[in-house]
């Protein structure tokens, strides 16, 4: 057996790192546009959306992410698409923000006082000018610290990912725990490397939160 | 081709699977809420260094992904000597994870708590314990209870993680069927739809729960 | 209403200085209150009414002099002393401060069962027996948030009676009530007055004070600046400052410097 000292298990735990926070942001990006979009059609033509998109985020929001996984890894194998795990983690993660972030940032949006809304059309604007300059602006400034909460949120889910393949933090911590015997050990670091990932996104969101709450 | 019939015959195994689950979340979801409650107080009330020590357990355990710290707990600590088996594990893991959360969740009910009420309180010449109890408690908990049925929503999930250390809940089962079967898209198909059931029903329980025991006659969600 | 003749006042206090940060609110109050005497605090917002108030149960911490009530000092520092003397001392807020996760019924029963030990069966009809002598008959098992103004104020004034304390502090207790909300409440402290409570105070009310109390004070600049009987303050004021808060056209000799 090759005895692994603390450095090569931090190091190889360092190469790893890339890869959790490219998945990261790959599922932030790509659902924070897919969670726009939804905003949007919710919006605009509430009657005919507001039941599809409320289904979707009750989807997300009320299943575990380890069965949406699973769903969409051997659901693309089945419909014939070659399944990679960085495709599939991929996908889902994007559709698991999404769902979140849609919530989130309605909820931002439904915070802003009718008033606004009523002035803005009583100015004879249209839906889109009443949105880009009054309504979003608004929103925009609440969503902040909540979305940090969510960044949070996905950096910590993307551990995850290890069920389908993908190789990022926790799946190399698991890979050198089976090599060194060293579980204790390793998991550990593996919760320290997460820690410093996540600890200064969250005083960031706390300290942005209350400095919301004091410009109100 | 999609086929459900040979999943479907095996649903005693999916409801031994559910019984564990159900489980693992009552269990869970009242000893964190106490953790929580415990911590909470403590944040607020107690001596420097149980604050400190308190602060230092919920930052660490909200900003680490769940299924490290179960794995941490079930493989990592029999190596200073502490050896659970899986479902003393998941319990362990999920409670500490919950106590984390919901202390933060108990704690802003707790710190909205109107002034006037403590010196009300005061004035009628009550002790700590009562005031907290009695007094501070139930409209925190009316107060934050949308907040904190998410939070138990989450760790319902998150019991699906606990089959990754072998504990024999729903997804442990299910993954077993789909191995047996052959029929892995079905299988997962079937039993998110029972988690989702589970959600919704869970939600819809924690709902009626909270004024009918904990809240007193105040108004669930933004009470004063 | 009449002054009563007992020789050691219920509550002394003298020489009562508190400042907040800079801000000195009362500079040198001086007071005493007898047993059952009706006593009504007037004064512009910022004199130090309310302070001054809160000094005598320990809400508010001085920072010189003495308040003795009832024979013991008032000590802020020492928590038991500090419920020893809020058996005796009850307080109205502005506010009402009902408790809103139980019931009226429940909030007059608490104190009186976890304080004074109380058997439940007995804390329930004292409840209901208050709770008549404020009118509020059959009102036991509504939520806080169910009852006007008025009647929350009145249950709160039910739930301070039932520790059957010596003195009862108000503190401006209509002051965030409706008009029209505002004389149910007058009624019910007026009605204890004429049993012979030991009341202190602080109102905007001129016309209850006046009807109501055995002495007034106006407080101007955290101090004791008149004193009298209700009919020589609101009759015939004497410094310009009450004059002047109780709209008394001046008189010449005020008009000079």
């Amino acid at each position: 057996m090759i005895s692994f000292s603390t450095w090569d298990i931090l190091r190889n735990l360092l190469f790893s790192l890339p890869w959790t926070l490219a998945l990261s942001v790959i599922a932030f990006i790509g659902g924070g546009v897919v969670a726009l979009l939804l905003l949007m059609l919710r919006l605009a033509r509430r009657n005919l959306f507001e039941r599809p998109v409320a289904a979707y985020v009750q989807l997300f929001q009320g299943t575990p992410l380890l069965m949406q996984l699973f769903l969409v890894y051997f659901g693309l194998a089945l419909a014939g698409f070659e399944t990679s795990p960085m495709t599939a983690a991929a996908l889902c993660f994007t559709l698991y923000a999404s769902a979140y972030l849609t919530e989130t940032w309605r909820g931002c949006v439904e915070a802003i006082p009718k008033g606004q809304w009523e002035a803005s059309a009583c100015l004879a604007l249209t839906f889109g000018q009443q949105l880009r300059h009054v309504i979003l602006p608004q929103a925009l400034r609440l969503s902040v610290p909540p979305t940090v909460g969510l960044v949070v949120q996905i950096i910590k889910n993307t551990s995850l990912a290890t069920v389908v393949g993908f190789v990022e933090l926790t799946r190399t911590g698991q890979m050198i725990a089976n090599a060194t015997f060293q579980p204790f050990t390793v998991y550990g670091l593996v919760a320290l490397f997460y820690f410093a990932l996540c600890f200064p996104c969250s005083m960031l969101g706390s300290w942005l939160e209350k400095r919301t709450r004091i410009q109100h | 081709m999609l086929d459900f019939s040979s999943v479907l015959a095996a649903w005693p195994i999916f409801l031994e699977g559910l019984a564990v689950t159900v489980v693992l979340t009552v269990v869970t979801c009242t000893l964190g809420t106490l953790l929580g409650t415990a911590c909470a107080w403590c944040r607020v009330h107690g001596p420097r260094a149980a604050r400190v020590i308190v602060a230092c357990y919920v930052e660490f355990f909200r900003n680490t992904p769940f299924i490290v710290q179960i794995f941490f707990i079930y493989f990592g600590l029999p190596a200073i000597g502490l050896r659970f088996a899986s479902f003393p594990a998941a319990i362990v893991a999920l409670t500490i994870n919950l106590g984390a959360y919901a202390c933060e969740i108990i704690r802003a009910g707790i710190e909205s708590t109107p002034r006037g009420q403590l010196e009300a309180a005061q004035c009628l010449g009550l002790g700590r314990w009562h005031t907290f109890a009695r007094v501070v408690l139930p409209p925190a908990l009316s107060r934050v209870w949308p907040g904190l049925t998410s939070q138990l929503i989450i760790i319902m999930l998150a019991t699906a993680v606990c089959s990754l250390i072998s504990t024999a809940e729903l997804s442990y089962v299910t993954n077993r069927i789909a191995a047996q079967t052959f029929r892995q898209f079905e299988s997962y198909i079937i039993v998110t739809l029972l988690y989702l059931a589970l959600s919704i029903g869970f939600r819809r329980l924690l709902q009626w729960l909270g004024p009918r025991f904990f809240f007193g006659c105040a108004p669930a969600g933004a009470g004063r | 209403m009449h002054p009563s003749e007992k020789s050691v006042p219920l509550v002394d206090i003298r020489g009562i200085h508190k400042r907040f940060g800079h801000n000195e609110v009362l500079k040198g109050v001086d007071l005493q209150v007898n047993r059952s005497e009706v006593i009504s605090i007037i004064g512009k917002s910022g004199s130090g009414k309310s302070t001054l108030l809160r000094c005598i149960n320990g809400l508010e911490a001085f920072d010189k002099g003495q308040i003795v009530v009832g024979g013991q000092p008032v000590q802020v520092a020492d928590p038991t002393a500090l419920r020893m003397l809020r058996q005796k001392v009850g307080m109205i807020f502005q506010q009402f401060n009902l408790f809103p996760s139980m019931t009226a019924g429940e909030n007059i029963m608490l104190a009186p069962r976890l304080v004074h030990h109380r058997a439940r069966k007995e804390c329930e009809e004292l409840a209901r027996r208050l709770l008549t002598r404020v009118g509020l008959d059959g009102k036991f098992d509504a939520a806080p948030h169910e009852l006007s103004g008025g009647q929350q104020q009145r249950v709160a004034i039910a739930r301070a009676l039932a520790m059957e304390p010596e003195v009862l502090l108000c503190d401006e207790m209509t002051s965030a009530l409706d008009p029209e909300l505002v004389g149910e409440v007058l009624q019910v402290i007026e009605q204890l007055a004429r049993d012979g409570a030991t009341l202190l105070i602080v109102t905007h009310e001129m016309a209850f004070a006046r009807k109501v109390s055995d002495r007034v004070i106006f407080m101007h600049h955290g101090r004791v600046h008149e004193i009298g009987s209700a009919q020589e303050i609101f009759e015939n004021p004497r410094t310009p400052e009450l004059r002047s808060f109780l709209s008394f056209p001046a008189r010449p000799a005020d008009g000079e410097m």
